[in-house]
């Protein structure tokens, strides 16, 4: 609030928000145009967060708000006020020790150019939290809100079969303490 | 694709959005789901003074059944009618029709409000409000009113909500517990829009006629409608495959959606008869077999 008393913001214009992004809170005072994926990318720079289409089309800026997907480019920045958003960078960064689904992808060619790729991770992710078991025909169903120009999507739906066996092997799971089903409103869906 | 200028505000209760719409009439645009709307900015299909985002309303998010109806907020999710079990218990057709919204990513933010208020001709939900004889509670300045749905839907985007008004709930009568459903829909690929689909509900009596029935369609003219001459048609038959199939002939003479790129006028006529013939058998089925959980 001081920033926003201090540069006498009109609130309709600007506002400071405070949402937790990736675990960490995070306040910044926002234009209340800008849309959360740009706030995420341009702001915070979070670059994993891509931007395809900008209208909702082709979901490559889907990301995780309160543990469901959404896509970030029909959202604005103000409206992540109070709420917790997951983008892929909370899984790893590192390349010698990724997490189970970035090393699915990884083994089973699950991206090409890469651009998808996010998006469909978080997705994996989150499907993977309700359940294990799918058909491949249910995987391709469940991904089908995110294009992928490159793939096919054969070796997506191989990526998170073996996802799936990963994130399953062994008990207890490390996933399923996760945010559970669709309807959860746990803030800390981090893996 | 940035959203232009606008003045943003947040109001906490139904009574201050009101009251700004009433000071803005048409100069604001209400946000709920954003699926539609954001789009729109996005591309500055629209350019709104003022955008009244009712998100934090929370009165709007309840979902009630009552003794004669299922009431859902105009901010319940999209998402919720698939997943609530208390949903598909009350009004099993809701549940069905849901998955054909957009994709997941939609519905887990896409409002039922904002379905209504956007009335896009090819959109589910209004159709199944005027398929189930669905009320839309609106409130403005002087307070509440009640409107049917086949009153609320009056052309391509556009409802008889008034520019000091907001949509804050929808009515679904509960379905009775020996009534069959069914829903089809035609659509190039997943979640793309419909390019026709139709909703159906009846009853039959003991021997197997009838009793009661209901059929609704989307993307075949500018706002959703009943198939009132197939309905009238198939009251008091035995509904055989035949029978459907011909009553579901009467449908082709609604279709008036000009060509477009999704299909020319008299594909849509070919879908239309198809999906209505096939929601009516997919509703006799579940009629049949006392599909309730
Ligand atoms: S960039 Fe958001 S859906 Fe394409
Ligand atoms: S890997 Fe290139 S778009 Fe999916």
């Amino acid at each position: 609030m001081t920033t926003q008393a201090h540069m006498g913001a009109d609130p309709t214009v600007q506002r400071v928000i405070t949402a937790r992004i990736n675990g960490r809170d995070v306040t910044r005072a926002v234009d209340t145009r800008t849309t959360l994926a740009d706030w995420l990318r341009d702001e915070l720079d979070l670059v994993s967060v891509h931007l395809g289409c900008e209208h909702g089309v082709c979901g490559a800026c889907t990301v995780l708000l309160d543990g469901q997907s959404v896509r970030a480019c029909l959202l604005l920045a103000v409206q992540a006020d109070g709420h917790d958003v997951e983008t892929v960078e909370s899984l790893s960064g590192d390349p010698n020790d990724l997490h189970p689904i970035q090393q699915a992808f990884h083994e089973e060619h699950g991206l090409q150019c890469g651009f998808c790729t996010p998006a469909m991770v978080l997705r994996t992710k989150e499907i993977l939290e309700e359940r294990r078991e799918r058909t491949d025909e249910e995987v391709r169903q469940e991904i089908s809100g995110i294009l992928c120009r490159c793939t096919g999507y054969q070796n997506i739906v191989n990526a998170v079969q073996c996802a799936a066996r990963k994130l399953y092997a062994g008990s207890p799971a490390p996933i399923a303490s996760g945010t559970g089903t669709g309807g959860s409103t746990d803030p800390h869906p981090g893996a | 694709m940035k959203p232009p200028r606008f003045a943003y505000y947040d109001p906490a209760s139904v009574a201050e959005a009101v009251e700004l719409k009433s000071r803005f009439g048409t100069d604001a645009l209400v946000l709920a789901g954003g699926q539609s709307l954001m789009q729109d900015l996005n591309t500055r299909r629209t350019r709104p003074d003022a955008l009244l985002d009712i998100n934090r309303i929370t009165s709007l998010q309840e979902l009630q059944v009552g003794p004669t109806h299922l009431e859902l907020g105009a901010l319940v999710r999209q998402h919720r009618l698939e997943t609530d079990p208390a949903v598909r218990r009350a009004v099993p057709l809701l549940t069905g029709v849901t998955h054909h919204i957009g994709h997941v990513e939609n519905r887990h933010r896409g409002t039922v409000g904002g379905s209504m208020a956007q009335a896009d001709p090819w959109a589910e939900l209004p159709t199944a409000a005027v398929t189930l004889d669905a009320e839309m509670v609106i409130e403005g300045p002087a307070g509440r009113r009640v409107e049917a749905a086949r009153d609320f839907f009056t052309g391509r985007g556009t409802t008889s909500i008034a520019p000091d008004e907001l949509l804050v709930a929808v009515r679904f009568p509960l379905t009775p517990a020996d009534a069959g459903w069914g829903f089809v829909e035609v659509a190039r690929r997943e979640g793309d829009r419909a390019m026709a689909a139709a909703a159906a509900q009846l009853r039959l009596d003991d021997a197997g006629r009838v009793a009661s029935i209901a059929i609704g369609l989307t993307s075949i003219t500018d706002h959703p409608v009943r198939a009132a001459e197939t309905e009238a048609q198939l009251l008091g038959q035995v509904p055989t495959a035949d029978a459907v199939a011909a009553a579901a002939r009467a449908v082709e003479q609604q279709v008036d959606r000009a060509d477009d790129v999704h299909a020319t006028l008299g594909y849509r006529r070919h879908l239309a008869i198809t999906v209505t013939q096939r929601a009516v058998l997919a509703a006799v089925q579940r009629a049949q077999e006392g599909d309730r959980p």
